[in-house]
């Protein structure tokens, strides 16, 4: 089971990177940029078949380390079974 | 007082704290391997500034689940004294031994650089030889320091008299804060706070390094008093035989 998780800072928060890439954006001609948050991607592989005990794995991945759930949501997605990375 | 100075791959503020402990404070002192599975009987342990792992995922987070933090969460829970600086603060965020966390600098820039910092709590072991309301100048060198956490866990935190150094002008009157981030608060802290300590009051975590100005031939002893007031707690506690808390 393939899986990506992403991890962002939480909407409430001020997230000066985002902020930092927003402006360099519209300055380098997007001018139509509203906002921008930046986070990370996690391309996870498992073992299991099984969406149900992915999704709860994962879930419990992000918890303990991959977000700090104090200033961080995430995101989980199967991707299905397929062989590439 | 036994001491510890935990070293994490990657630490690299250790050096500096044992001097400070084992030359100028005359303290029996080890350094604890991020590996170690007990503290040597160290009464007193360090977490130093530095880039635990890289700062890999997030700073602190790889070091907060490192065998050594095991023991340090089982002596904290004893009641025993853990002092967290920069990298070791962040460290005590992740491991929960702390509330809150931290954000990029507000500015994105690593900063390097004194500011003053206001004593709020004076009757910690960490900080017994200050007064309350004393203005202190500590360097500060870190790009993750804006501390954060809900407006309601920060109520809780000020309510609970948890908030030990504040980000304050020279004269000891109030930066920026929220997120402003200006010269006096030059990273951007939620309420300008700078050290906490734990509910019990045995655990205390700060960004600034009070082992860089702990000598006269550093220009600046500000940061000695913390040092002081740790090892003599020690010495009474040991004294007395009373293993417990303030």
């Amino acid at each position: 089971m393939r899986a990506r998780v992403t991890v962002y800072p939480r909407r409430e928060i001020l997230d000066p990177q985002g902020k930092a890439i927003e402006n360099a954006l519209r300055r380098v001609g997007f001018p139509g940029v509203e906002s921008v948050r930046a986070g990370k991607s996690f391309d996870i592989r498992l073992g299991t078949a099984d969406p149900a005990a992915a999704q709860s794995e994962l879930r419990a991945m992000c918890e303990k380390l991959l977000a700090n759930t104090v200033v961080e949501d995430f995101q989980v997605e199967l991707l299905g079974g397929g062989d590439e990375p | 007082m036994r001491c510890g100075v935990v070293v994490f791959p990657g630490s690299n503020c250790d050096h500096d704290v044992y001097h400070v402990l084992k030359h100028v404070m005359d303290q029996e002192v080890s350094f604890l391997w991020h590996d170690e599975e007990t503290l040597k009987g160290a009464e007193l342990v360090v977490l130093p500034g530095g880039f635990a792992y890289g700062d890999y995922l997030r700073a602190g987070a790889m070091a907060a689940l490192s065998p050594v933090m095991a023991a340090v969460k089982r002596h904290a829970e004893a009641g025993g004294l853990v002092l967290g600086i920069c990298n070791g603060f962040q460290v005590l965020l992740e491991a929960g031994l702390l509330p809150g966390a931290m954000r990029r600098n507000q500015n994105l820039r690593f900063l390097c650089q004194d500011v003053y910092l206001k004593v709020e709590r004076n009757d910690l072991p960490f900080t017994r030889d200050l007064s309350l309301g004393q203005v202190l100048r500590l360097p500060i060198a870190h790009a993750e320091g804006n501390y954060e956490d809900s407006p309601e866990r920060l109520d809780a935190l000020e309510a609970a008299g948890q908030v030990v150094f504040r980000y304050v002008q020279p004269d000891g009157s109030p930066a920026g804060s929220d997120g402003v981030g200006d010269l006096w608060n030059p990273n951007g802290a939620a309420r300008a706070i700078a050290g906490i300590c734990n509910a019990r009051g045995n655990v205390l975590g700060l960004m600034p390094h009070p082992e860089r100005c702990a000598e006269e031939i550093l220009g600046n002893t500000d940061g000695l008093a913390i040092f002081q007031s740790s090892v003599q707690f020690g010495a009474k506690v040991a004294a007395s035989g009373y293993g417990g808390r303030r």
